[in-house]
Formats: C-alpha cells, structure tokens, sequence
C-alpha cells in the first residue's frame, strides 16, 4: 500500500516465510493495524470505529433475526411478536437491531458533520468521501427496508408512501413504482423483495466500506489541523504519528464502551423510546395512520421533500420535493469541488465556523420540522432550512474560499501537538 | 475542545429530539400520569397486581376483545403473573378454543393462545399498551416520554377512568365522551363500574383501581419480556461502564509517554 512511510512486515520464521510469498494476508492485516495515525486526532475520530462496530453488530443480530423472522403479509407481524415472546433472547435481539440502526445513524451524521468542518473531504481525500455517500445512501436504503419488515402500520405506510416519491417522477414514475412495489400497491411482493435486499445490502455496505478504508489508508487520515503528514522519510512521518496499534484502537475502543453503555441503557430501558407506536399495529391498508412520519433519521430529508409545496413552472410540487430531497444528499457528495477554500480544516477558517454551526443546527431544525405534522410554520421553517442546505454547498462554500482571511495554519502536525502536549524542559 | 463538545452535544440532543417527535395527537386529550410499579429502570411488575388486571381482563375486557399473541403458558412465566402451573392450566381450560385438525371448540390447553376478539370494532389488545403513547411533547421534542415514559398503559387507563357520562348518537352508532380519546368521542361504552370485579386479595376496587390494574395487567401483555430486559440492561450498564474505566485508564497509561505526561 503506498501512502505514508513506515515499517512493514517480515516474515521471520519459515511458516511465515512459506505463507508470505503464496499469500501475503499477515503483511495485509499488519499493514493495515499498524498504519501510522496523526497523533493529533481528537475524539470526533472514533466514530469510524463505533460505525465498523455497528455495521457488524446490525450483521449479526440481523441474521438471527431472520432465521425466526417469516416475510409474508399475514405473517410477518405475528413472527416478529414471535421473536419477542418465544424465540429464546429473541426481545434482546430485535431491540439491539431496532436501536443498532438509530446507533449506526446517530454516528454516521456526527461522522459525516466531522468530515464537513474538518475538510476531510478535500484533495487528495474526495474518493474517500465519495465512498462514504455511497455507503450512507446504501444506509438509508437498508434502514427503509428494513423499517417495512415488521409489517406495521408505520412500515406499510412508510413503504407506501416513499415508493410514492418515485412515482412522482413525470413519465416514467408510475412504471418505476410499480416495478419496485412488484404489483400496484404495497403487498406481499413488496415484502418479499425488501426483505431480500434488506438482507444483501449490508453485505454490499461491507464491500464499500472496505474500499472507504482503502482509500484512507492510501492517503492518511485526515486531522484537525488538515495538514498532511510528513512523508519524506520514516524518521519525519514518525514525528507526526504513531501506530494505529495501540494506540488509537484502545483510545477508539475506550470511546466505544463508553457510548456502548450508554446504548444498552437505552435497550434496556427505553427501547421503544425511538420508535413509533404505530408500529406495533398491524399494517392494514385501510387504515391510514393519522401522522405518517418516518424513523428519526430519515427526518432532515423529509422535511426537505415537504418543503415544496409550490408548483413551479411545468414542475409539480410533489416532484420538486423529490428532487431538492435526493439533491439534498447529492449536493454532499459534490462538496470537495464546491469547497474553494486553499485551508482544509475549518479550525483555522473563522468565517467559515459560524456558517458551519449554522449548517448542524438548520439540520436538527430541519429534522424537528421532519417530524411535525405540515402544518402552521412548519412549511416555511422547512423551505427556510432547505434552502441553507443547498446555500451553505452551493453558495457559501464557493465564496467563502475566496473571500474569507483564515488564520495561521501550523507547520505541522508535530508542531500542533506539541502546543498542546509541550515537550518536557529537562 | 470544550466548542467541540458542546457541538457533539447539541447534535446529540438533536438528534434525541427528532426520534420521538410522534405524532401530534390533539391536546384536548387527557392522559393522567398513574404511578405504576414498574416505571423507571428499577420498576418491576407487582405480581398481585398482574394477578388482578387478568381477572378484570377476563371477567370485563374479555367479553369483546382478545390477546392474540399471548399463549395462557405465559401466564406462569417468572417476572409476569407467574401463576402456578395447575392454575394456568385450569384457567386455559376455562376457554374454548377452536382445534383446526378435529375441527371443533375443545378447552383451552395452555398451550394455547388467548381467543381473538369476537367483535371486529374491538381491537385486539396483546400489544396495545405499546401501541398508543400517551405522552407527547412538548412541541415534539419527546421530553415528557424521556421522564415519563412513552405512556401506552397510562392511555389505557385513562380511557377507562376517562367517561364523563355524555352520549350523543351519530348515524345509528352511540358515541360515549371520553377525555382521553383523540376526539373525545370514543364508541366503547363505559366498560365497568365500580366494585364490579371482585378481588381474591381484598384490593379495592372502584373503577381507578381495576382501570390501573388491568392496565398494568397489558403492559405485561405486551412486553412480557420486561423485567428481563431491564435486568440485562442493568447489568450491561454496569459491566460496561465498569469497562469503560478500565479502558479509560489503560488509554491514558498508553498514551502518556507521547503526551509527555507521568502515567
């Protein structure tokens, strides 16, 4: 792997030697434990690990789950309610992979805000960042579809009402929707199909994220100060960091026990904190819940859709919603080439700050007004907060770099880390 | 340090926020917080009083509603009711229960699930304590189901305690007012009064009695698992925060000869 200087392995013994030269998998693992990490790393770097953990754990339990679990309209409430009352730790299952999702979600968005305000986007990173929308789209898919197994009303309404979106498209919409719904409404080919990619798609996350951590690992971390390692030599490079082992794998590990607790406090106690009681009734089509709203994650870009409720030209509303929805993530993955800043981390860019602290709190406004029925202010507040979201990418960002005076950026990341931690006068 | 964490924590909050933003079901409502035994994370079914809201169920609720996805087994399960086995089995036995293969009504096994309900305005209420929150808000910020829990067996009381008398009759069907009903007009007549249950234990029973009973009574319908749950949840916490300090501490050993510091 190219990337930053350091030791490799070698194979001592002949074992080593035998296995190295047919297949060279130790020097892979170690290479990839031992990359060398900018020792500046703060704590909003631990998330790729929480997110590695929940990607596994969300794995794990689902796989049992489906081994009790039976995809059919009329069978698929009672065998969840099976799952909670007979199959042995059965509850413990379902309630760590209903609440591993929202996990899994929680750390994406800190991780995905961290990427923003640091720049780990930015050159030589965007492939990196690319990688990442596409396993957070992959994400959003998964959680949809497995949001509608269950067969509540919330999922049946849910799966009827975002495969609605697609329909929304002129033309061709109704024939898109009708091939993802397998028939003309939600029913039972729709569940067959959702649970079948609701069980491949992780797998094709597993393949992304393989490739994310590729393709940092080719080009470092990225780290709060944003500027790169000294890679000229070894003896440089190690000024700069330190080993992934030990190092930031018991410091990542650390962090995750203590959001672990904090997890199984929510399982344990208020499991169904997060969820809508709607689920827990039967889906039935001619019931229509009075407030359809989807998981907490899925809020921000929800609000975003009913934003619009204007038709503009020849364009309805329903779609232009779609469209500012989808172009809502879409615009992120663009952001390396909107960007124009010359500074990376906007640690040193003082403008920058505040329009990025603007940025978090218009997406948890956002992701309120997601959750309230559209009625009153919530409209107005939604289309305010959508139109930040593409102003901050489309507008803000590209200005910015050019008119904004940044701050002195360190010479290096030694440099940075020895203003925090001096070195000892003796 | 200290703007970054505070960053973490508005987004966490947010984000905490936006999950329970439910459903803005109308504030007329009323939803009285009743005190039950097994809120909070140490709260536990009192099994005396699960023994009762069965009887309520059975001898009031029963009549028109079901519990589908409860078997009568449960019923001796530890951390519910917990009956002994010969009173499960002669209770289930109090049902008749339809056999497909013999084709026929035979005495409930217990086995066997409770019937379904024999009226198809009465919904089934196995899950209904988790089916209805009673707490919302404020302004959808999920606060008051933080403190208070999501309030599903509360809801139920609520509506039983709910009838303040009225009735009006609309397209044939009578529709009695209830302040805890969304619309404050619900099609239930008022299903009990008071002393209508007799307890075996002596316990008082005016209707806000067996209303709380027969409440908490579905609440263990439908998380039967309950007290399981919040054991794991217990010992978890204390396991991993136990862990946690020992990885804080072996973090801080590690890292110290790099921070310069003594370990």
């Amino acid at each position: 792997m190219a990337g930053i200087p350091h030791d490799h392995y070698e194979p001592k013994t002949g074992i080593e030697k035998w296995l190295h030269t047919r297949l060279p998998i130790v020097g892979l693992m170690y290479d990839t434990l031992m990359i060398p990490t900018p020792k500046n790393l703060n704590w909003m770097w631990i998330w790729g690990i929480v997110l590695t953990f929940c990607l596994v754990l969300q794995i794990i339990t689902g796989i049992v789950l489906a081994m009790h679990y039976t995809p059919h309209v009329s069978l698929a409430f009672d065998s969840v309610e099976h799952i909670m009352r007979d199959v042995n730790g059965g509850w413990a299952l379902r309630y760590i992979h209903a609440n591993g999702a929202s996990l899994f979600f929680f750390s994406v968005y800190i991780h995905i805000f961290r990427g923003l305000y640091y720049g780990s986007y930015k050159a030589p990173r965007e492939i990196t960042w690319i990688i990442g929308m596409l396993i957070y789209l992959a994400m959003m898919a998964t959680g949809f579809l497995g949001y509608v197994l269950p067969w509540g009303q919330m999922s049946f309404w849910g799966a009827t009402v975002i495969t609605g979106l697609f329909g929304a498209i002129p033309g061709i919409g109704p024939i898109i929707q009708e091939w993802l719904l397998g028939g003309p409404a939600v029913d039972n080919a729709t569940l067959n199909r959702f649970f079948s990619l609701h069980y491949l798609l992780p797998f094709v996350i597993v393949g992304l994220v393989a490739v994310h951590i590729w393709a940092f690992h080719t080009t470092g971390n990225n780290n709060p100060t944003g500027v790169e390692v000294r890679r000229k030599s070894k003896a440089e490079a190690n000024k700069d960091t330190v080993p992934f082992w030990p190092y930031f794998v018991v410091k990542d590990v650390f962090a995750l026990v203590l959001i672990l607790t904090i997890f199984f406090a929510v399982v344990g106690f208020m499991p169904n904190y997060l969820g809508h009681p709607d689920n827990y009734i039967p889906a039935n089509a001619l019931v229509t819940p009075a407030h359809i709203v989807p998981e907490w994650y899925y809020l921000p870009f929800y609000a975003i859709l009913r934003a619009i409720t204007f038709d503009v030209l020849f364009l309805d509303a329903k779609f232009l919603g779609v469209l500012m929805m989808f172009g809502a993530i879409a615009i992120m993955a663009l952001v390396p080439w909107l960007d124009t800043s010359p500074v990376r981390s906007g640690r040193y860019r003082p403008t920058f700050k505040w329009f990025f602290l603007i940025l978090v709190i218009d997406f948890i406004v956002l992701m309120w007004c997601g959750s309230r029925p559209a009625e009153g202010l919530v409209p107005l507040v939604s289309l305010i907060g959508a139109i930040y979201w593409f102003g901050y990418f489309l507008v803000i960002l590209p200005v910015l770099g050019f008119v904004e005076k940044t701050t002195a950026v360190p010479e290096t990341i030694e440099a940075d880390f020895d203003a925090h931690y001096p070195p000892k006068k003796d | 340090m200290i703007k970054k964490t505070l960053l973490t924590a508005v987004i966490a909050l947010g984000m905490g926020i936006g999950g329970t933003a439910a459903y803005a079901a109308g504030g007329e409502q009323h939803i009285e917080d009743f005190d039950f035994s097994f809120e909070g994370p140490f709260g536990k079914f009192d099994q005396n009083q699960l023994q009762r809201g069965l009887k309520v169920y059975t001898e009031v609720c029963a009549a028109c509603h079901g519990l589908r996805h409860v078997a009568f087994r449960t019923l001796g399960d530890e951390g519910g009711p917990h009956f002994p086995a010969d009173q499960v089995k002669a209770y289930a036995a109090e049902f008749e229960i339809y056999d497909a293969e013999k084709d026929e009504d035979l005495p409930g096994k217990p086995s066997d699930k409770f019937p379904v309900s024999n009226d198809e305005n009465a919904p089934d209420l196995s899950l209904m304590a988790k089916a209805r929150a009673g707490f919302h808000g404020p302004y959808g910020l999920g606060i008051n189901q933080m403190l208070k829990g999501m309030g599903g067996p509360e809801y139920i009381a609520s509506i039983l305690t709910g009838y303040t008398g009225e009735e009006k009759e609309q397209a044939g069907t009578t529709f009695y007012e209830n302040t805890a009903f969304p619309g404050g007009w619900i099609s239930m007549p008022p299903p009990m009064e008071d002393e209508q249950v007799e307890y075996d234990d002596g316990h008082k029973n005016d209707v806000h009695h067996m209303s709380a009973d027969v409440s908490a009574f579905l609440m263990w319908t439908a998380e039967p698992k309950m007290m399981a749950r919040k054991h794991l949840g217990l010992l978890g916490t204390l396991f991993l925060g136990f862990f946690t300090v020992l990885l804080y501490l072996t973090n801080k050993k590690i890292w110290a000869p790099i921070k310069r510091k003594d370990a």
